[in-house]
């Protein structure tokens, strides 16, 4: 199967193109089937993959699969190739595994939309630019995915475009990761200057190599682009807007797999990162911090369903750039996937209850959907512990390596993310019992809202309960990847040594795990108090469902020197780019009004012209060329 | 002796083309350049160029300016043009600027040139001027018939097509225009 | 000097004044007859300097060409002429300077 790695991303491809074909004809929902199939045969090679690189020894589990020769130029040599090691066979099992989850979620939620078919022609085109990213040999095969994701996220961020927040919240998303796009190029350009090729092997060879400046460049020029991608401080904020597409975009795209593209790309340059000054981890893994602080304070006081979630999902984020950042890939990578599995079936529960409430989003108007929405409620709150860290779910041990390797590089750091634990319990506590516990309120909001109709929650159809509980299962047995009870239950630390390294650690593990688990349970006590029982009053401040004013002081900042800068742009080319081209057309006229005047239609003035022509000639012939 | 010809001749002409363009009266310019016609006529004869010296004289002097004459007696178009204004400005400076180039440049290339006449020969093109070549004492007139007619005949006989064109053309130019319709329907209708 | 014969150059230069004499009278005469005539100046002219030539040169192509540019030149007036003709049959006074109906 590794010979065939390029089906992985084919198949999807061939999904899209087919579904560009026959799409419209194939409707609703065959169309949906097709795209869900498309996705399960790429998950089917995935699986075969992953099995013959197991069955090969631990340092040959690597496997490179050319399909052309890109871009031949001099001394620049760029074949369109993949790299099947463990690092992108794991990401692909749980980006195909995931997305087939979501892909057959979808025929359910779009059922009854005008662009169903259309909806999973974006789809399929966004695992396949997700798988190329990820497979990818070189950083230019990643950057094409990479771009590729991006305008996905745009095309089905904007989805429902006839609605303008949906249309600027894709604007938004794509030019700010355009912006990211730029430190990414960056780095290419060094790291191809500093060895020649652009291919991972190839770069990571050489780390050792690279002066410690360069490497410390192309770390954080990479990270850069992570930031844009995976939506850190100071590029989120593309995040909590996406939330304008439907619900399963924010499960695939902005939960599973494109944000975490970002932690990828680092943890492909790990060997760079490794080599480069001290100062870029340590900025990394701050940045992963404050954002994860500061992303769980917004989170707390926000009242849209997906809101809490995007906010959510910035924040675990930053977790994982807080390992990356700590030299410890492997926690990051596993918490990748733990996060994958439990944010994916939270959003995925959400629309779920926005599906059955009738697009109802705002959790004030809801309350005490536990019994009308059995199967929905059980996977929410399996994900909720999950989150939370509560043990023995997947959260707790994915969030606990990274608590260690921040302990092993800065108290600071840890006591950060110990708070960040706090509050996400809290928040995700806060947003269950809202939604599925206390008293029914949608009631207060058809009396608010006029006749509307009843609001009747229901349960979703069977075809969107199965990916939530797949998903729940996952949630719940994710943790044995990695357990950290000794080398054998490392198996996902193993299994990743040869790409990522080992991250060993001398601290005591359990201390730490049993904070851990407190602080969550302190969270979850805080959150029953005050919105369950009622015993005090809730602490939304303005400030933070406003998000720290970050989105006001960006548009200010945009809307003051920034349009200032691209009005001076504009006027240039009105006037000067223009105003050259049309001053030439304005020259040519005038010269031709003067020139016209020649035509008097007289014809001795032409007769006088032609003598004068002919005395010239001649002068020339017999002066010039003389007796030759 | 020549010398007096050529002289005598250069006069005549001279004479004939400055009477021309000075002369007011149409009729007197048309006969200025009969003097100058037959001015040249007078040297071909001394070039040997007998059989053009008389087409020169029947045709040139004996027709062409038998037509102009016509036409100016014919339209009545005698009247003296004055000579005094000029509408267009810079006209006359221009003219003598171009005449005097012209004569300045030519005279100038043909004295600078005068010993190299005939040094470079033009490639002798066909079979018969190289017989013509063989008899240079043949009269004139055979001389000229043989070349003409051999070398040039296509020309000549397009020559001919070219007067026929240009005699039907200035008929139809010089027509008056066709009787009006209205003419014939007041007739059918009276 | 005096007795010498009159070369070849003499006849050029001849040819050339009588030229120079034509193009004036083209440019500085309005009268259309008159600047037809001056044309035929220029065309006697040139033929001059050919026939002086072919006698120096032995070849009677020359001549040859003179034949063609008279029985063109007759071609030329008789066109000329008939254009005047219907010109000034509607403007009986008209001069080159009066035909300028194809201004720019």
């Amino acid at each position: 199967m590794l010979d065939v790695v390029w089906l992985i991303p084919a198949l999807p491809l061939a999904g899209f193109v087919l579904i560009l074909l026959f799409g419209r004809r194939l409707g609703d929902p065959k169309a949906g089937y097709l795209a869900t199939l498309m996705c399960g045969a790429a998950f089917v090679v995935t699986v075969g993959a992953f099995f013959d690189l197991l069955s090969k020894s631990a340092e040959e589990r690597e496997h490179i699969s050319k399909v052309f020769t890109w871009v031949p130029v001099g001394s620049l040599k760029v074949d369109f190739s993949f790299l099947a090691d463990p690092l992108s066979i794991t990401m692909c099992l749980f980006v195909t595994g995931i997305g087939t989850l979501i892909h057959l979620y979808s025929i359910g939620y779009m059922h009854g939309d005008p662009r169903f078919s259309k909806f999973f022609l974006y789809l399929n085109l966004f695992a396949f630019s997700m798988l190329v990213l990820v497979l990818g040999e070189n950083m230019l095969v990643t950057f094409l995915g990479w771009e590729g994701v991006g305008t996905c996220s745009y095309l089905l961020i904007a989805f429902w475009h006839e609605r303008d927040i949906a249309a600027t919240a894709g604007k938004k998303a794509f030019v700010t990761n355009r912006v990211g796009d730029w430190g990414f190029m960056l780095s290419m350009f060094f790291a191809f200057q500093a060895t020649g090729t652009l291919s991972y092997l190839g770069i990571n060879d050489a780390a050792g190599s690279i002066a410690k400046s360069t490497a410390t460049a192309i770390a954080l020029f990479a990270f850069m682009g992570a930031c844009g991608k995976s939506a850190q401080l100071p590029l989120y904020l593309w995040l909590p807007d996406a939330m304008e597409g439907p619900a399963p975009v924010s499960a695939l795209i902005h939960a599973a797999t494109m944000v975490t593209a970002g932690v990828f790309l680092m943890c492909r340059m790990s060997p760079v990162l490794e080599v480069s000054s001290s100062y870029a981890p340590t900025l990394i893994a701050v940045v992963g911090a404050v954002t994860a602080l500061f992303a769980a304070t917004i989170a707390v006081a926000q009242n849209d369903i997906k809101k809490v979630l995007a906010y959510s999902t910035i924040s675990q984020l930053g977790y994982m750039f807080l390992a990356v950042g700590s030299g410890a890939y492997t926690a990051a990578i596993f918490h990748m996937i733990t996060h994958a599995f439990f944010k994916a079936l939270l959003f995925l529960g959400s629309g779920a209850v926005i599906h059955g409430m009738h697009d109802e989003q705002d959790m004030r108007r809801m309350g005490a959907l536990r019994k009308l929405m059995p199967v929905t409620a059980a996977t929410f709150i399996v994900g909720w512990l999950s989150i939370a860290g509560v043990p023995p779910f997947s959260g707790f041990w994915s969030k606990d390596d990274i608590l260690l390797a921040a302990y092993d590089k800065s108290p600071v750091l840890w006591v950060i993310g110990l708070v960040t634990a706090l509050l996400t319990a809290y928040y995700m506590t806060r947003q269950v019992i809202m939604v599925f516990y206390g008293e029914a309120r949608w009631h207060d909001a058809h009396e608010e809202h006029g006749a509307h109709g009843d609001v009747q929650p229901h349960e979703s159809p069977t075809i969107m309960l199965i990916p939530l509980v797949v998903l729940a299962g996952l949630s719940i047995v994710g943790g044995i990847l990695n357990l950290p009870f000794n080398a054998t239950t490392e198996k996902l630390t193993h299994w990743l040594e040869p790409v990522l390294g080992t991250h060993d650690s001398d601290t005591a593990k359990l201390p730490l795990a049993a904070v851990a688990t407190v602080i969550a349970i302190i969270g979850i006590a805080l959150a029953i108090m005050i919105y369950g029982k009622h015993k005090a009053k809730p602490i939304e401040p303005a400030v933070l469902a406003d998000g720290w004013h970050y989105d006001a002081a960006v548009s200010k900042f945009m809307g003051g020197p920034g349009r200032g800068a691209f009005d001076a742009v504009a006027w240039y080319d009105a006037n000067v780019v223009d105003g050259a081209v049309n001053g030439i057309g304005r020259l040519v006229r005038g010269t031709a009004q003067k020139i016209r005047t020649v035509q008097s239609g007289n014809v001795r003035n032409y007769a006088a012209a032609i003598g004068v022509g002919v005395v010239l000639l001649l002068g020339w012939f017999v002066v010039v060329r003389g007796n030759r | 002796m020549q010398l007096f010809v050529f002289i005598c001749a250069g006069l005549m002409i001279l004479a004939g083309a400055v009477g021309v363009i000075t002369r007011s009266h149409p009729v007197h310019a048309a006969l200025s350049l009969i003097l100058t016609l037959f001015g040249v006529a007078v040297l071909y004869i001394a070039q040997e160029a007998q059989f053009l010296a008389v087409v020169q004289v029947i045709v040139y002097a004996g027709a062409i300016v038998v037509l102009f004459l016509f036409v100016i007696m014919l339209l009545g178009v005698d009247k003296a043009e004055d000579l005094q204004i000029e509408p267009l400005k810079l006209q006359r400076k221009t003219a003598g600027i171009v005449g005097g180039g012209v004569i300045g440049l030519i005279v100038y290339a043909a004295i600078a040139s005068r010993d190299n006449i005939g040094v470079v020969k033009p490639p002798q093109s066909d079979a018969v001027t190289a017989v013509d070549a063989l008899n240079p004492h043949d009269s004139n007139v055979r001389r000229l018939a043989r070349d003409l007619f051999s070398d040039h005949v296509l020309a000549f006989e397009l020559t001919s097509v070219l007067l026929v064109i240009a005699v039907v053309g200035t008929v139809l130019l010089a027509r008056r225009a066709p009787k009006s319709p209205t003419r014939t329907t007041t007739e059918t209708s009276s | 000097m005096i007795a010498a014969a009159p070369t070849t150059t003499w006849y050029l230069v001849l040819a050339a004044v009588l030229f120079g004499v034509g193009t004036v009278g083209v440019l500085v005469r309005r009268n259309p007859l008159i600047m037809l005539m001056c044309i035929e100046l220029m065309l006697n002219a040139v033929n001059l300097s050919f026939v002086a030539l072919s006698k120096k040169l032995g070849d009677i192509g020359g001549q040859t060409t003179v034949f063609f540019v008279m029985v063109v030149a007759a071609a030329e007036v008789v066109v000329g002429l008939g254009i005047i003709v219907a010109i000034l049959r509607r403007k009986p006074n008209a001069t080159a300077d009066d035909l300028a109906e194809l201004k720019g």
